[in-house]
């Protein structure tokens, strides 16, 4: 196979611990109750169409998007809304939701729940684009950034290669690897549909090595597609990251403050693939996803098939309990992903994990004074020097923040995780990108 | 109510920790540490023990009554600090001068500067310079190794270091080649048949060190790596030019202090430069000055003072070298 590509800049190893990499996916039942948070993407939170009383089927649009960087909601189950009111979601804030109770299970007439595979694409670049608008795909590899409006590159671009993220280099996710050894099928349809979106002829599916199986796979069933090609990487944290991703593949930079779409690229993660090939082939519209439960002490370490709105509890329960020694609960990979203050709070469509640490490990080591070891400013794949930052942005001195290009950080945690001083440098980078987000908006409005 | 632990990601943390690193640091110590008490015996542990005991009491001293701060002697740096204040002496400096050492080492060059990661020169040096300096006929009388199979308690002879015998030699109008013959061997000097400070004398002792220090990842190889190649290739186009006048370049890098500064002092992190490219020029100018300093200057040997002035510029190098930013065009970020 020769040298296996990867990025150049810094980059980290944690141990993988990918338990549940063995655990066919499974379907969860229907929960008694959802509860649908109206935040769930990145940019403006929906607005509900539906009433409290009001019964709808599942598939069925409850909320709207609000704006351009905006999503549409639809309902994960049928029953009678309950209620629109606050609800406690990822970030810990009882925020807008809306609450539904669940009777029987009637499906939208609209969506193909035959298990039959479609793979003539009867839809033109822009229906494509409509319809993945209206069945509310974002990315469901984290950032829950809407889909739809990355296939619309601005007046002047064009892309190039439609690259399928199937890194999945978070340790302990498997949620991904999952999809792609069983759904591998619709996730080459879906990279087809995403092709004739963007009006591309060639994409690439770039995996990590950690996963042959579904390198294999993906390359054999490619085989007779001229436009697809799989791409093994190195393992590295963070590849996952789109700018990481197009430069293991293709060895091109997204110049700084500028999306990927300036070289030509836009990445798609699997999750948000397969989730494509529902909504164009089978109308299906985003309400529920694949949700990896895990944890060194969690009994049955799965990956489930989860309705959106099904809260966390229910999902642990299913693989076997909360451990006892469950200190930190996390939604999402290690590296990235909240801390969750309760098992209340339901499934998004951003969840690709639910993660129980032990309790030791849950806690931080007490911070020491920087010895300028200068790890954090080798393992930073953005080219940063995190210790600065983190310094300047502790003494409010925001215009050496600026310059040193804390914008360019994408909160990959790599720093922290090699700072042998303890020091939160991503709490302080974070600090430091939402004061300069602040400044660099007040200028521009000025 | 079960409450779970909140906090910013990541979750994760690697294995490494200041105090790993200062106690590898230690380890990478022991070959040196052994060769020298092989060769100066009961002096070799006094001067150690003298050394590190009253680092570790100074930091504690002034950590407790006059800061009356917290006390962090545990995390290791005062330990690595009073060994390689040890490294730096003469065996036979009396006592009490080790322990002068140690307070300026502590006192004057850390904790005054505000405690580990904040000294802008390497402590063990200041102190190796103070002491120089102040004392500068017990700093420049060497012991002769004699290998403890030899006999313990022999009278010690003091003798002059290969480069006290050189520039000595040189100012004397002798030629390089009756200097070399009165020189010990290349063998001498990679195992430690040299008069010299204690923790100097041995070049293969300290080059396993620095392998078990790469291989630790506690230093990367730019700022040796770039100070031996300076030394080198310096000194060897001079010794090209006249080798009557200038000594070969293997003589200048097996002998003094330089792999001891360049393996062990000038790849302290705290006080070397956050990029690589900035430890190259770090390393560079390190070479450099020892050789000028060495070849034309007053002291026969000048490793030391290399790196103090080095460890001056660094704030500078550092403002100078940024990492290479992902999706700048190289020089476009320099002067921002």
């Amino acid at each position: 196979m020769g040298v296996l590509k990867t990025f150049v800049l810094g980059g980290i190893h944690p141990e993988e611990n990918k338990l549940s990499s063995n655990a066919p996916i499974e379907a969860l039942p229907v929960p008694e109750q959802a509860i649908i948070p109206l935040g769930q993407n990145l940019g403006a939170p929906s607005k509900p169409v539906v009433n409290k009383g009001d019964k709808v089927k599942t598939g069925q649009l409850i909320a709207e998007a609000a704006g351009f960087i905006s999503a549409n909601i639809h309902s994960p189950v049928s029953g009678t809304v309950l209620k629109i009111d606050n609800v406690l979601d990822m970030t810990g804030f009882r925020r807008p939701g809306v609450v539904i109770k669940t009777e029987g299970d009637e499906w939208d007439e609209n969506i193909d729940r035959s298990g039959d595979l479609i793979t003539e694409i009867n839809y033109t670049s822009e229906e494509i684009i409509e319809k993945i608008k209206q069945a509310g795909i974002v990315g469901m590899g984290g950032a829950t950034f809407p889909t739809y409006v990355k296939l619309m590159p601005p007046p002047g671009k064009k892309a190039e290669y439609v690259i399928i993220n199937g890194v999945e280099c978070e340790p302990y996710l498997t949620a991904d690897h999952r999809l792609m050894l069983e759904k591998g099928r619709e996730i080459i349809i879906g990279t087809k549909i995403l092709m004739k979106a963007l009006k591309v002829d060639k994409a690439v599916i770039g995996i990590e090595n950690n996963k042959p199986d579904a390198i294999n796979h993906l390359t054999e069933l490619t085989k007779n597609e001229e436009n697809i090609t799989v791409v093994p990487l190195k393992v590295k944290y963070p590849q996952g990251g789109e700018k990481q991703l197009i430069k293991a593949v293709f060895n091109r930079e997204v110049p700084s403050g500028k999306l990927p779409i300036e070289v030509g690229c836009v990445v798609q993660n699997v999750g948000t693939t397969f989730a494509v090939y529902e909504a164009i082939q089978k109308n299906k519209p985003l309400f529920e996803r694949v949700v990896t439960v895990t944890g060194k002490s969690v009994k049955k370490p799965s990956n489930f098939l989860a309705r959106i709105g099904t809260p966390i509890n229910k999902l642990v329960e299913a693989a076997e309990g909360l451990p006892e020694d469950t200190g930190k609960i996390i939604g999402g990979g290690p590296m990235m992903g909240k801390a969750l203050p309760s098992l209340d709070i339901p499934v998004v469509k951003g969840s690709s994990g639910v993660l129980l640490m032990r309790e030791p490990e849950s806690h931080r080591n007490p911070e020491s004074p920087c010895i300028r070891c200068s790890k954090c400013t080798n393992v930073c794949p953005m080219g940063l020097e995190p210790f600065l930052l983190a310094k300047a942005s502790k003494v409010g001195r925001y215009d050496i923040v600026e310059n040193e290009k804390v914008m360019d950080c994408i909160e990959c945690g790599s720093c922290q995780y090699t700072c042998p001083a303890n020091i939160p440098l991503l709490d302080y980078l974070r600090l430091g990108k939402n004061k300069v987000g602040n400044i660099i908006r007040n200028r521009r409005k000025k | 109510m079960t409450m779970f632990t909140i906090a910013g990601s990541p979750h994760l943390h690697g294995d490494d920790s200041t105090k790993k690193i200062m106690y590898g640091v230690v380890i990478a110590m022991i070959p040196a540490m052994l060769v020298s008490i092989y060769y100066f015996d009961f002096n070799a542990i006094r001067v150690l023990l003298l050394a590190i005991l009253s680092s570790l009491f100074f930091e504690w001293v002034i950590q407790k009554y006059l800061i009356k701060g917290p006390v962090t002697i545990t995390d290791g740096s005062a330990l690595v600090t009073g060994i390689l204040l040890a490294f730096n002496v003469p065996t036979n400096l009396p006592g009490w001068m080790v322990i002068v050492g140690a307070l300026v080492a502590i006192g004057m060059a850390k904790l005054s500067f505000g405690g580990l990661g904040k000294n802008i020169f390497n402590p063990a040096l200041v102190a190796r310079v103070f002491l120089l300096i102040s004392f500068p006929v017990e700093m420049t009388s060497w012991p002769k190794p004699m290998p403890v199979t030899e006999g313990l308690f022999a009278d010690v002879i003091t003798g002059p270091t290969p480069l006290g015998v050189l520039k000595e030699g040189l100012r004397a109008g002798d030629s390089i080649s009756k200097l070399q013959s009165e020189l010990p061997g290349y063998v001498d000097y990679l195992i430690g048949q040299m008069g010299g400070s204690m923790g100097e004398i041995s070049a293969i002792a300290l080059i396993l060190g620095g392998i078990y220090m790469l291989w630790k990842k506690i230093i990367t190889w730019e700022i040796p790596v770039s100070i031996l190649v300076t030394v080198f290739v310096f000194s060897g186009i001079l010794w090209m030019v006249n080798p009557e006048k200038y000594i070969d370049p293997v003589f200048h890098l097996l002998t003094g202090g330089l792999l001891l500064g360049a393996i062990f002092m000038a790849t302290d992190m705290v006080t070397s430069p956050m990029t690589r490219g900035g430890q190259l020029l770090f390393g560079f100018g390190i070479g450099l000055l020892t050789i000028l300093i060495r070849i034309w200057g007053a002291y026969p040997e000048g490793v030391s003072f290399a790196i103090l002035l080095m460890n001056s510029a660094v704030p500078l190098i550092n403002k100078g070298f940024k990492p290479r930013r992902f999706g700048v065009k190289p020089g476009v970020q320099l002067g921002s």
